[in-house]
């Protein structure tokens, strides 16, 4: 089968959803691929790249609709494209399918089978088709350097002979992936930052990034994002209000705020407000992530870059990822690959929607005829639910020591008692035994011990080489075989001799092999 | 002929020359020396006893030790290194067999000695024999007492030790046996013995002897058929041990010291080896021997969360390239799949491009204590960058690639985290603090312990599923 990129017709968009990378990885899946020309030109891909990795070029989206029988996009197709496609054919891409009802009509009365990146379920298998990730990801850290190119000063401090600098303080506010990708970005860049979420449990996630977590002072019983596949879930008045009241404390001192805050299927939550702008530093920067959803920030106009009256900038562009074509291209141009190698488990170039597979039915939105969305709960839950941590009692000083002490006696009244029971059976043997099995059992006891010493000292590494040592002096047993071959009974020498002729296999064996043993182990 | 003094003296020499050279092996360059001490006391000790008066029987002695030398010489020249731990069990019957063949041997001399003292023709006696006719009654009962030890341990080792080198060896299933009622058995065979040796000590003929030998033969058989592949090295040090503990009694029956310091020797190490293996896998040493996991304890938890993904050569070979700090965890897969060489040369093209590379050695990994580090040395990896686990469990948290090589349970984080696994509180290898792992596996299957590893289902880890050796090939050319 045909899988095609159509070239994006919305405005600004600048990514592909096929480069040359991709298309290699589809063939061996054994899938033919062709590209409508120029598709990949804003994202720097020439269609010369595209004929040199085997990729067929055509004129125009009805040759490419013609020619494939999978396409694959990155924004949602416009009613318009829909109307153009032919039926029965299957799209890949972004939908949005909640809030494109007619779209999803469309697309269904052409019998199009539509798989949505953006309804790929949130659970580990997925993570490598999870587009919205990786485009996040790209938006997270465009939006620091969106943030850099509008802003005065040096993200980190420095001390010059022209004088020194403050490093910059940066507020992340809401650590999804984007946020992640700020805070990480934020950090090598050399910048104080902060960072802020509803959920708790991602504070260590923020720290491990080098960033400071914001608490706020609240008690309440904390949404856990487990329960929502990973997303925030909208917080109570009260929660907000303090939130609220910590980001206007912090407001004077930030110079640059980045705000993620999203909830799935609502606006995005006001959390920059206008008051807070205005405390602002002239020339500090608001990047708003949120925008395309009306944003975080009062004053965010959607794909505009504005100054504020007090000369703050708040940017409110919408294309994140576009702006970075390239990189977005070849990661979405992954996820696309990834969800084809789902999609065809045989590797034989005809994909197989299985209607069984979480992945596929989570983000299958239209197929023969029908509306599939909105899908039924996975059956994996996206992450693993947060246990609550036991907490250690720390043990004072006192404590400790009563303890160790407590250890050391145990340790003293036991060999005490071995040493008693041992002693016993000692004086015991010696009652009835006669003298001279005691002056063995004297040897006998003397060689435990020095062999316990020894041993305990032999390096771990050398145990092997201990055992085939082991092995061959144990062999010494052939000295009662010796003893005994000279015996004028014809059993016995036969026994002694057949003894005799073991012991020295392993005699021989044993020393020879840990000889060769010891002999490989070579120092660097 | 030496006088028995010269002989005693010889026998004092050997026995030091063996303790030297058992400690001798606290470290890999003293060692390479200490084997000497070993052989030359062993030469000593034949020496001095075949020159010792009473002996005869030159001939059979020189074609027995000929013989039997070169048939051990060859196989200890040929033996692979991954089957050290069948050949080191195959040893190990050796012994036992011997040990019962000694035990027999006395019994029959003891009763030649009493008729020829019975008959006043103790005169024409000579070496062993000659010996035992010197004895008091009480005496000849302690003796009895030792045969009995010596032969009931020899054949225990003897069998137990055949079954071991099947199993190590894949001529027997490494599945433990679990008869019904075979701690019953057990226990009925042992009392059987004990009853047949008090006979014994009462004056019953060698026959008892030869049924203790049958029956202890059954119950090494038994015992060993119900240890499973990887409580193996528990199995063979116990074995070990036990031919020490043999070839000790045998020397307290022929009045020998230098058997005895010898066998206790042995004895020793042997029963520090299972202690070390059992603590290294959280065991009682009571429960390794009677086999199995134990079954009931079930895990509480379900299953882990999450989902094992898997990765191709090509992922591998990248984040090894990024990687400034690799730690390479081998377990016995590595030496199933012969891959010790393809690891060794991975390691050398990886510390060629300037990282750090070391090996992290679980103190149960393999078949028999050490012998991961004993595989790794014969592909000529540098044994100080083979680390214990004490040694390199802290540095975990600041590696950024580790590799699991065939090993599963030792690197399972339920013995930490789940106090309801079959094998919590196993000391483990944390590999993954570490910021990714790489797991080379032939299949999604549990370990040895048949519990599901959660590590396989972690965010940083990745399953790199193939055989062990084709897999560490196919990431050769990446490299670099």
């Amino acid at each position: 089968m045909k899988i095609g990129a159509l070239r994006e017709v919305f405005e600004g968009e600048r990514r592909v959803a096929l480069t040359p990378e991709s298309a290699g990885r589809l063939q061996k899946l054994g899938y033919d691929c062709v590209i409508e020309a120029g598709a990949g030109a804003a994202a720097s891909f020439s269609d010369e790249a595209y004929r040199a990795a085997g990729v067929e070029v055509v004129e125009g989206p009805a040759a490419l609709w013609a020619a494939a029988d999978v396409v694959v996009k990155v924004r949602g197709p416009s009613l318009e494209e829909v109307a153009a496609a032919p039926e029965g054919k299957t799209l890949i891409s972004f939908v949005w399918p909640a809030q494109n009802e007619d779209l999803l009509k469309a697309m269904n009365e052409k019998r199009l089978t539509v798989l949505a990146m953006d309804m790929v379920p949130r659970i580990s298998r997925a993570q490598k088709m999870d587009a919205l990730s990786s485009m996040a990801n790209i938006a997270g850290y465009r939006a620091v350097i969106e943030a850099g190119a509008s802003f005065g000063r040096f993200f980190t401090g420095q001390v010059t002979a022209a004088g020194k600098v403050p490093p910059a303080k940066v507020l992340v506010v809401g650590a999804g992936v984007a946020g992640l990708a700020a805070i990480g970005t934020s950090v090598s860049l050399g910048a104080i930052t902060l960072a802020f979420d509803v959920r708790p449990e991602v504070a260590e996630q923020i720290e491990s990034m080098g960033a400071e977590f914001v608490y706020l002072d609240f008690e309440e019983e904390l949404t856990d994002g487990a329960e929502s596949g990973g997303y925030a879930k909208p917080s109570s008045p009260e929660f907000r209000e303090k939130q609220l009241e910590k980001f206007r404390e912090l407001a004077p001192e930030i110079d640059i705020v980045i705000t993620t805050a999203l909830i799935p299927g609502r606006p995005a939550p006001k959390l920059w407000t206008e008051d807070m702008v205005r405390a602002m530093k002239p020339g500090s920067v608001v990047v708003d992530l949120a925008a395309e959803r009306g944003g975080n920030c009062d004053l965010t106009v959607p794909d505009e870059k504005i100054v504020s009256e007090n000369g703050v900038t708040v940017v409110g562009y919408t294309d994140f990822p576009s702006r970075m074509a390239t990189q977005a291209s070849n990661l979405y141009a992954t996820n696309i690959r990834h969800m084809m190698d789902d999609l065809t488990p045989e590797k034989d170039g005809t994909p197989d929607v299985n209607m069984e597979d979480d992945v596929i039915r989570g983000a299958l939105v239209c197929h023969e005829g029908e509306i599939t969305f909105p899908p039924p709960p996975p059956k994996v839950k996206a992450i693993a639910a947060q246990k609550p941590k036991k907490k250690e009692p720390e043990e004072t000083a006192e404590q400790k020591a009563a303890r160790e002490l407590a250890e050391v006696k145990r340790a003293a009244n036991r060999s005490t008692a071995m040493l008693a029971i041992g002693g016993g059976l000692l004086l015991a043997v010696g009652t009835v035994a006669p003298a001279s099995f005691m002056q063995h059992f004297i040897v006998f006891v003397l060689a435990c011990f020095v062999g316990f010493h020894v041993i305990w000292n032999v390096a771990h590494s050398l145990h092997t080489p201990l055992m085939a040592l082991t092995n061959a002096i144990s062999s010494i047993i052939i000295l009662g075989a010796l003893l005994q071959v000279g015996s004028a009974s014809v059993i016995v020498t036969i026994l002694a001799g057949l003894s005799i002729l073991m012991a020295s296999v392993n005699i021989f064996g044993g020393f020879l092999v840990t000889r060769r043993m010891l002999a490989m182990f070579q120092k660097s | 002929m030496l006088s028995t003094g010269l002989v005693t003296a010889a026998y004092v020499v050997a026995a030091i020359l063996f303790i030297l050279a058992l400690g001798g092996l606290s470290n890999q360059e003293k060692a390479k020396r200490a084997i000497w001490y070993g052989i030359v006391g062993m030469a000593l000790a034949v020496g001095a006893t075949v020159l010792s008066p009473g002996v005869g029987g030159y001939v059979i002695i020189l074609a027995a030790i000929v013989i039997g030398g070169a048939g051990g010489a060859f196989v200890a020249g040929k033996v692979q290194m991954t089957q050290m731990p069948e050949l080191v069990a195959g040893f190990h019957s050796l012994v036992g067999l011997a040990a019962v063949f000694i035990g027999l041997n006395a019994d029959i001399e003891m009763g030649r000695a009493l008729a020829a003292k019975a008959d006043g023709t103790v005169d024409q006696l000579a070496g062993f024999a000659a010996t035992i006719a010197k004895k008091s009654p009480v005496e000849l009962n302690i003796l009895k007492v030792e045969l009995f030890l010596g032969i009931f341990i020899g054949a225990i080792t003897f069998t137990g030790s055949i079954v071991a080198y099947g199993k190590l060896a894949g001529k027997i299933s490494s599945s433990a046996l679990t008869l019904p009622f075979r701690h019953q058995i057990n226990l009925l065979a042992v009392v059987l013995c004990l009853a047949l040796g008090w006979l014994y000590l009462g004056g019953a003929g060698i026959w008892t002897m030869l049924l203790v030998t049958v029956i202890a033969g059954a119950i090494g058989w038994h015992l060993i058929m119900a240890i499973g592949g990887a409580d193996m090295p528990v199995v063979v040090s116990m074995l070990n041990s036990y031919s020490g503990w043999a070839a000790a009694a045998i020397g307290f029956t022929l009045g020998n010291d230098l058997l005895i310091v010898t066998g206790a020797l042995v004895g020793a190490s042997g029963a520090i080896l299972s202690y070390i293996m059992c603590k290294g896998m959280n065991r009682s040493f009571v429960s390794v021997i009677l086999g199995g996991w134990g079954g009931e304890a079930q895990a509480s938890s379900e299953g882990p969360e999450g989902e094992m993904i898997a990765i191709d050569a090509d992922g591998v070979a990248s984040a090894l390239n990024d990687a400034d700090s690799v730690v390479i965890v081998p377990g016995y897969g590595m030496a199933v799949a012969q891959a010790q060489g393809s690891v060794s040369e991975l390691t050398r093209k990886l510390r060629a491009a300037g990282k750090t590379v070391r090996f992290a050695i679980h103190p149960v990994a393999g078949r028999l204590p050490g012998h991961m580090n004993v595989l790794l040395a014969e592909a000529k990896v540098p044994y100080d960058i083979v680390l214990e686990m004490e040694e390199i469990n802290d540095d975990f948290p600041q590696t950024d690639v580790v590799i699991v090589i065939g090993a599963n349970d030792i690197v399972n984080p339920a013995a930490q985290e789940d106090p309801g696994s079959p094998i919590a509180g196993m000391p483990v290898l944390e590999v993954w603090k570490a910021r990714q792992v790489f797991i080379c596996k032939r299949g999604r299957g549990t370990g040895y312990s048949g519990i599901e590893n959660p590590l396989f289902f972690r965010e940083n880890s990745r399953m790199f599923y193939g055989d062990a050796k084709a897999s560490m090939d196919a990431l050769l050319p990446h490299l670099g």
